[in-house]
């Protein structure tokens, strides 16, 4: 897994509560059997119409919006628990989603996944989708170290909560499994002792 | 301080906790099937990491398959070669496979339940959220990640940090037609689709002590649909009964002396929660959902609410509903019977019995999909297939199927469809295509009528 430590980006607003997991790829996408190429079809549905045109009206396809940051409305990756949905918006480029609440099984994905989940309150995720909208061009700093995500020269600044052991993974780049298999022995212990 | 079910299953699972962060969880029963399993089996192999207890886990074929003709080669070539790669990797992975068209094979948390994986105590992962369901018998069941179900294939563990626990209390009489779906859309319909993420939800009074194990796992099916990570319910007589005898449940001695073990799971009385809720049996009526998310349901003689708020209108537009509508006698034209929350066995019968002597409405297509080949083979037992022939409907084989819409069974663009599946999402059951979840009863009505109508004044 990729280290993450500091991260500055301008942000796309998806301002869209309860987007689940179907929206962020689609089911008839999931025969692939690798985990690369997802990005092509995140959201495949609201960014282009069925002839297969791009819808103007989604977010993603207005030229003011760039950047790695996503910026998704409350209650984000509910849904399907599709690791999926963590891989097409990493493909596609993110690096990093905020909002206000993450859905429990899309939050452990993504961290999985070195996709950073910065999640926010309610008021300071609404200061953020403001500013966005109305000055794209504004550049966001997250920083893991600090557990801070920001917007420095305007006073935009918030610390978001992560558990200890995903920061540590997230900036070291190790996963869990390293650390899983590192614990064989325990393990086998434990099956040892185990009477029901 | 008393124990939950929660609390003395997962205490009992835990190998160690790491200093300020999550704990090592160990997984009795691993559940996989064509779709989320393949990367796993690929990081393995790139890391060369083997699997390390095969013979507990167990595969099924049930997203990514036909539900007509399964006796002949797959037509979609991804299809096929999905299928064919669970086939491969569970063989050089030495993992018992019930591939389509086995005797045992169907929609993973049907079938494990049927043949006795699913016991009280355990703790059971799959890579698919609905695995929520088989906490009906006690255990701790969850789903997962890709990620992770490569951290089981190489560990038979997880990094976990333990959720807080909530509790769900109905008690009375429920009402004539009211099914264990409606209390589920009810619950969800009153705390909303998040109110349970961070937490695991047992389901607690007499309206589910006096429910019948296929009720249980449609109410525990549909947890994660208000964000809960499982659902759980004590294991009783009930359970016990369910499980005895079936393939892999414990046989004779070890059976009793399970049971015995089962019996002191049950929360005990002084135990806390961290959130309760209570809800009367005899508010709840038969629940449709109007919106693009389970959470946003109302009773059948209920009119959609005036709410202003960007996200539920944008929902609406997607249903094309307005505020303040009632659906009673909305033409519909799609029905589906189906999907790990009701294709079991009682849910058929429920059907049938209403739909017996009746003919389906002409504008109405409806599938009917058991969720395993045992359920499809009791249909065609106890003279069910009949009925639903005779009156306009079509059998199909077991599979996921237009619950999520993977394979061919996909709902056209713009229409609704009276489903008895678990979610309403835009898109779920085919592009465009607009979902109204409803229990297998409703919809068998609305098959009938060809719209949907009050069946609390048809039936009561």
């Amino acid at each position: 897994m990729e280290k993450f430590i500091t991260f500055q980006s301008r942000a796309i607003p998806l301002q869209i509560e309860n987007v689940d997991t179907d929206q962020i790829i689609p089911a008839r996408f999931l025969k692939a059997t690798d985990r690369k190429g997802f990005g092509d079809n995140v959201f495949r549905d609201w960014r282009y119409h069925k002839d297969g045109s791009a819808n103007s009206d989604f977010v993603f396809n207005n030229s003011k919006y760039t950047g790695s940051i996503l910026v998704a409305g409350d209650n984000f990756g509910c849904g399907s628990s599709r690791e999926h949905a963590a891989w097409a918006i990493t493909d596609f480029g993110f690096k990093v989603v905020v909002s206000s609440f993450f859905a429990d099984i899309f939050k452990g994905n993504a961290l999985n996944n070195g996709l950073l989940p910065v999640q926010v309150s309610d008021s300071f995720l609404k200061a953020l989708l403001t500013q966005i909208q109305s000055h794209p061009e504004t550049v966001l700093e997250v920083n893991l170290e600090n557990q801070t995500i920001s917007a420095n020269d305007l006073g935009l600044s918030a610390h978001f909560d992560i558990d200890p052991y995903k920061k540590s993974c997230m900036i070291n780049g190790y996963d869990d499994i390293d650390y899983l298999v590192n614990n064989i022995k325990l393990i086998e212990a434990f099956e040892a002792q185990k009477i029901n | 301080m008393g124990k939950t079910l929660f609390d003395k299953v997962w205490d009992s699972h835990v190998v160690s906790t790491i200093q300020d962060g999550p704990q090592i969880l160990y997984i009795d029963t691993h559940l996989i099937h064509e779709v989320t399993s393949p990367q796993a089996f690929n990081e393995l192999e790139d890391r060369g990491i083997p699997v390390l207890r095969p013979e507990q886990i167990v595969a099924t074929a049930d997203h990514n398959t036909p539900t007509q003709n399964q006796d002949q080669p797959i037509t979609d070539e991804l299809s096929r070669k999905q299928l064919e790669q669970l086939s491969e990797n569970c063989k050089k992975n030495n993992i018992i496979l019930y591939a389509l068209g086995h005797k045992y094979n169907g929609i993973v948390h049907v079938m494990a339940p049927e043949l006795g994986v699913t016991q009280p105590g355990k703790t059971m992962v799959c890579g698919d959220s609905h695995t929520s369901t088989h906490g009906a018998f006690g255990a701790i069941a969850f789903g997962i990640g890709t990620s992770q179900v490569a951290q089981v294939f190489a560990s038979q563990c997880l990094l976990l940090t333990k959720p807080k626990s909530l509790r769900v209390t109905v008690n009375g009489s429920l009402k004539n037609s009211v099914l264990p779906k409606d209390i589920i859309l009810y619950i969800i319909s009153k705390l909303g689709t998040n109110s349970g993420t961070g937490y695991f939800c047992e389901y607690a009074g007499n309206v589910f002590e006096d429910m019948s194990m296929e009720g249980r796992m449609t109410v525990c099916n549909m947890s994660i649909e208000m964000g809960a990570r499982g659902g759980m319910i004590a294991p009783d007589q009930t359970t016990f009964d369910y499980v005895e005898g079936r393939e892999f449940a414990p046989k004779g001695e070890v059976f009793e002396n399970k049971v015995a073990y089962w019996k002191t799971l049950p929360t005990d009385k002084d135990a806390q929660f961290d959130k309760e809720y209570y809800f009367e049996a005899e508010d709840i009526e038969p629940m449709l959902t109007y919106g693009t998310n389970p959470g946003m349901g109302i009773k059948i003689s209920e009119f959609i609410p005036e709410v202003s708020d960007a996200s539920f209108e944008k929902s609406l537009k997607y249903m094309n509903f307005k505020k303040g509508e009632s659906l009673i006698n909305k033409r519909i034209n799609f029905v589906f019977i189906g999907s790990c929350t009701n294709s079991r066995i009682e849910d058929f019968r429920v059907a049938a019995n209403y739909i017996k002597g009746k003919q389906k409405a002409h504008n109405v297509t409806a599938w009917l999909v058991p969720g395993s080949k045992r359920v499809e083979a009791q249909i065609i037992e106890e003279g069910l297939k009949s009925i639903f022939e005779d009156a306009g409907f079509e059998l199909r084989q077991p599979g996921c199927s237009a619950c999520l819409a993977m394979n061919d069974d996909k709902i056209p663009q713009g229409e609704y469809c009276v489903s008895t599946s678990n979610r309403n999402f835009e898109g779920r059951q085919g592009q465009g295509a607009r979902t109204i979840l409803a229990s297998p009863l409703v919809a068998a009505v609305t098959a009938v009528e060809g719209k949907i109508i009050d069946i609390t004044k048809q039936l009561n």
